[in-house]
């Protein structure tokens, strides 16, 4: 039997809750659970005072309510499942290792930050700095996945290494800035400076966008593999039209700052 | 409660009263160390510890603009190392470059109640002694560098020595520091105004009518002498980190003759080896030196494996790690002062430089006879945090953990080194030496670093274990002036510190000479740039010698 927790009280202030993670919680009772402590705003709290905990936990989490305000959930999840059916706050999956968050309704700031792997998916939008990495460190998100079925903010895979990061809505400005390696889908409208600073990796539009004068142009062409990742995508869910799968893609190299060895492969309409 | 506090049991170490590991009676009145207290005073049962005069760290980089800029730098060095709050002290965060709340604090769980900011611009006086002030616990004070300062290389090119002196007191007056600082001397500026200009020898000329850096370390020993600092002028020599660099190391020691100097960080000055190539060890060659001339004293600036934040004064230096580090750095200019560069660094153990510096500075704590003159720092954070302290002692103290440590660094490197075949062991007399009575010596704090009568009651109290790592990171009580601080291991107060400076007597009339330079070259008007009384806490003026 999995465990259930339903927020009963909306918090005032941000509630830090990390300790909500399924690693943390195996082996403890319900009883157990609502004592953890959880921080709101600058006082320490225990779950129970938040939360209505059902069942005892094995390797899966649900967790109910407008979430808007709880922050930290999924931190360092290394293995299992955490459902959210609802919005959820900031810093969700922080650095999480493994396992699959899911969220049904929309995300806030930056989702899995510095993610070494595992996956998180948001039905609903996301907010800014979708795995990024935290502000002065090299590499942010460096493995898993991160798929976003609505909109995302700005600077979404900011310094990601590794993995993979699908936006289906519409997405920000400076997707993709910094970034060192791995994949970027942004499958509806883009914001400006997509790719600033981009070191490798590969960014796919399916929008017009307006390129960086410091990228340079290179070819048209059908790349096979991108056929494969777009086949993938489909099967998760998102939407991508046969003149998507079997197009024309420009492809663009840069950023001409950082040596030129990332790509920005744009759908030719 | 009583202020009265007499200390039962202990084992005491207290070098300068030649007390060693005597069984030993402790007594505290006022702030201060007595003789006797009466019947009423608290008493703590010390039996199976040991007592130290709290540490003293001569060399560390812990407040003021350049500091800061590294906080700034490393966000991500500091979310990892949170520093909680307890219900005397405040929170803050650590990282190589800790707040300045953490610092105060962590000093005090390592035992140490007194540290110095060693390099510090006089245009950022009023920015240290504010940070320094939110410092706690640690008794503390800075030393202002003026080896680049170009209106002192003027007076020194005309030749108007005496001016030069007072002006230099002037300054240190005008900044409430504790001694003069040189860093490169007579390098950054040439490097300031023109690419990759520097002094690469300590006669060198960067134009004819200069004067080399030789004139400028003599003029300030002899002016600093004259003004009897109770330090002598903190020498950061040319040419730090480069191969073959102890012949300029050397030569500085010369240049001060048989008057005091104090070679800061000289680790990073003891490299033989051709300039471009790998270096070799020269710790031999330096140790020799200082073991002959009782004048010169140093601080090591031990490197130890793991995270630092290379932050020094000595821009071109900064300049050239920068192309190794290959990561984000900081390079700054100081008015008419000085420079400045900040590069977050890592050493590693299987890295050949790296491992020779490591082997490098231990070869200088053993190769050395006198404990008094060689005083243990890391020149934190350079060569790491002044947490690692406690290791650096266990390093000292264990030769076989030490084999242990080296047997895991670049064989190649180490094997270019003494320290294989050296078997030294310190004694916890030398440690107490090394870190306590040596400093507080070589700094002139008559009441620091021992436990005789009169002296400031910061004592610290060890629990006497094999692993002297474990027991130097965690003491069971520490005072500072007479107030436990920490008390089974637990905050139990919390204390300002004081701030300790020097106010040598000058000729007034130098502001006129200074004053005219300042309105041509200066971004700030002349009358704002002196700190006040204002600025200063709970502070000690140290005097000087007649």
């Amino acid at each position: 039997m999995s465990i259930n927790l339903t927020l009963h009280t909306s918090p005032e202030v941000p509630l830090e809750a990390e300790v909500l993670c399924t690693d943390k919680l195996i082996g403890l009772t319900g009883s157990e659970i609502e004592k953890l402590p959880v921080e709101h705003g600058n006082r320490q709290v225990s779950v129970a005072d938040f939360f209505t905990v059902k069942g005892s936990p094995d390797d899966s989490i649900s967790i109910e309510g407008d979430l808007s305000k709880v922050k930290h959930l999924g931190a360092a999840m290394a293995s299992g499942k955490l459902t959210i059916s609802g919005n959820v706050g900031s810093h969700l999956g922080a650095g999480m290792t493994g396992g699959k968050i899911l969220v049904e309704g929309d995300a806030g700031d930056w989702v899995a930050p510095e993610m070494q792997g595992g996956s998180v998916e948001i039905k609903g939008n996301a907010g800014h700095l979708v795995g990024s990495a935290y502000r002065g460190s090299p590499i942010g998100m460096s493995g898993g996945e991160i798929l976003v079925h609505g909109d995302a903010k700005n600077e979404a895979g900011h310094a990601m290494r590794n993995g993979i990061i699908v936006i289906g809505g519409k997405s920000g400005d400076f997707a993709g800035v910094n970034m060192l390696a791995g994949s970027i889908f942004l499958l509806g409208e883009t914001g400006i400076r997509i790719g600033a600073g981009m070191k490798r990796g590969t960014l796919v539009t399916m929008s017009k966008t307006s390129m960086l004068p410091t990228f340079s142009y290179s070819c048209r062409y059908q790349p096979a593999y991108l056929r494969m990742y777009l086949i993938y995508l489909q099967e998760l869910g998102f939407s991508v039209s046969d003149e998507q799968l079997f197009g024309f893609y420009h492809r663009w190299c840069g950023d001409a700052i950082e040596m030129n060895r990332g790509e920005i492969l744009a759908h030719d309409f | 409660m009583s202020t009265s506090t007499r200390i039962l049991n202990g084992k005491v170490y207290d070098p300068i009263n030649k007390v060693d590991g005597e069984i030993k009676d402790i007594c505290i009145k006022d702030g201060k160390i007595v003789e006797s207290v009466g019947d009423d005073a608290t008493r703590i049962d010390a039996a199976g510890m040991v007592i130290m005069p709290g540490g003293v760290d001569i060399h560390c980089h812990i407040a003021g603009p350049k500091v800061n800029l590294a906080r700034k730098l490393q966000p991500e060095d500091h979310r990892h190392d949170p520093h909680p709050g307890t219900p005397f002290t405040r929170s803050g965060s650590g990282g190589t470059v800790p707040s300045t709340f953490a610092t105060g604090y962590r000093y005090a769980t390592l035992g140490y109640t007194t540290a110095m900011e060693a390099a510090v611009t006089p245009i950022g006086a009023r920015h240290t002694l504010e940070e320094l002030h939110d410092t706690p616990v640690i008794d503390k004070g800075f030393y202002v560098l003026l080896g680049n300062n170009i209106f002192l290389q003027q007076l020194l090119k005309e030749g108007r020595k005496e001016e030069f002196k007072h002006a230099i007191a002037w300054w240190i007056n005008s900044t409430k520091a504790f001694t003069t600082k040189l860093v490169n001397p007579g390098g950054d500026e040439p490097w300031k105004g023109k690419k990759n200009s520097n002094v690469s020898d300590i006669d060198e000329k960067p134009n004819s009518n200069d004067i080399s850096p030789r004139q400028i370390i003599e003029a300030f020993i002899e002016a600093v002498n004259e003004l009897g600092l109770p330090h002598p002028p903190h020498i950061h020599c040319n040419n730090l980190g480069h191969s073959g660099n102890y012949k300029t190391t050397l030569e500085t020691m010369r240049t001060a003759g048989d008057r005091r100097a104090h070679l800061a960080h000289i680790q990073f000055h003891s490299y033989a080896g051709e300039l471009g190539k790998n270096p070799t060890s020269a710790a031999r060659e330096i140790a020799d030196y200082i073991n002959k001339h009782p004048n010169i004293s140093c601080d090591v600036g031990q490197v130890m494996f793991g995270k630092s934040t290379i932050m020094t004064a000595d821009a071109p230096l900064a300049y050239m790690l920068r192309g190794i580090a290959k990561g984000k750095w900081v390079n700054a200019d100081t008015e008419c002062e000085s420079g400045c560069g900040i590069v977050p660094f890592s050493y590693q153990e299987h890295v050949y430089v790296h491992a020779l510096q490591w082997a490098i500075g231990l070869e200088l704590f053993l190769l050395s006879e006198d404990p008094w003159r060689i005083i243990l720092s890391t020149d934190h954070p350079n060569g790491g945090s002044f947490m690692n302290y406690p290791k650096l002692i266990k390093l000292l103290m264990d030769s076989s953990f030490r084999k242990e440590e080296l047997s895991r660094a670049n064989q190649k490197a180490v094997n270019k080194t003494l320290l294989p075949d050296l078997e030294r062991e310190y004694t916890l007399n030398e440690i107490a030496i090394i870190t306590r009575a040596g400093p507080a010596k070589c700094l002139g704090l008559n009441n620091k670093g021992h436990l005789g009568p009169g002296a400031d009651a910061d004592i610290t109290i060890y629990d006497d274990q094999a692993d002297k790592e474990i027991m130097f990171n965690a003491p069971r009580y520490v005072f500072k002036s007479g107030t436990p601080i920490i008390s089974n291991h637990e905050f139990c107060q919390d204390h300002d510190g004081r701030l300790l400076h020097v106010a040598p007597a000058y000729d007034e009339t130098i502001v006129d000479t200074v004053r005219p330079f300042f309105e041509d070259y200066y971004s700030i008007e002349f009358d704002n740039y002196a700190v006040d009384d204002s600025y200063l806490h709970d502070h000690e003026i140290i005097p000087v010698r007649n």
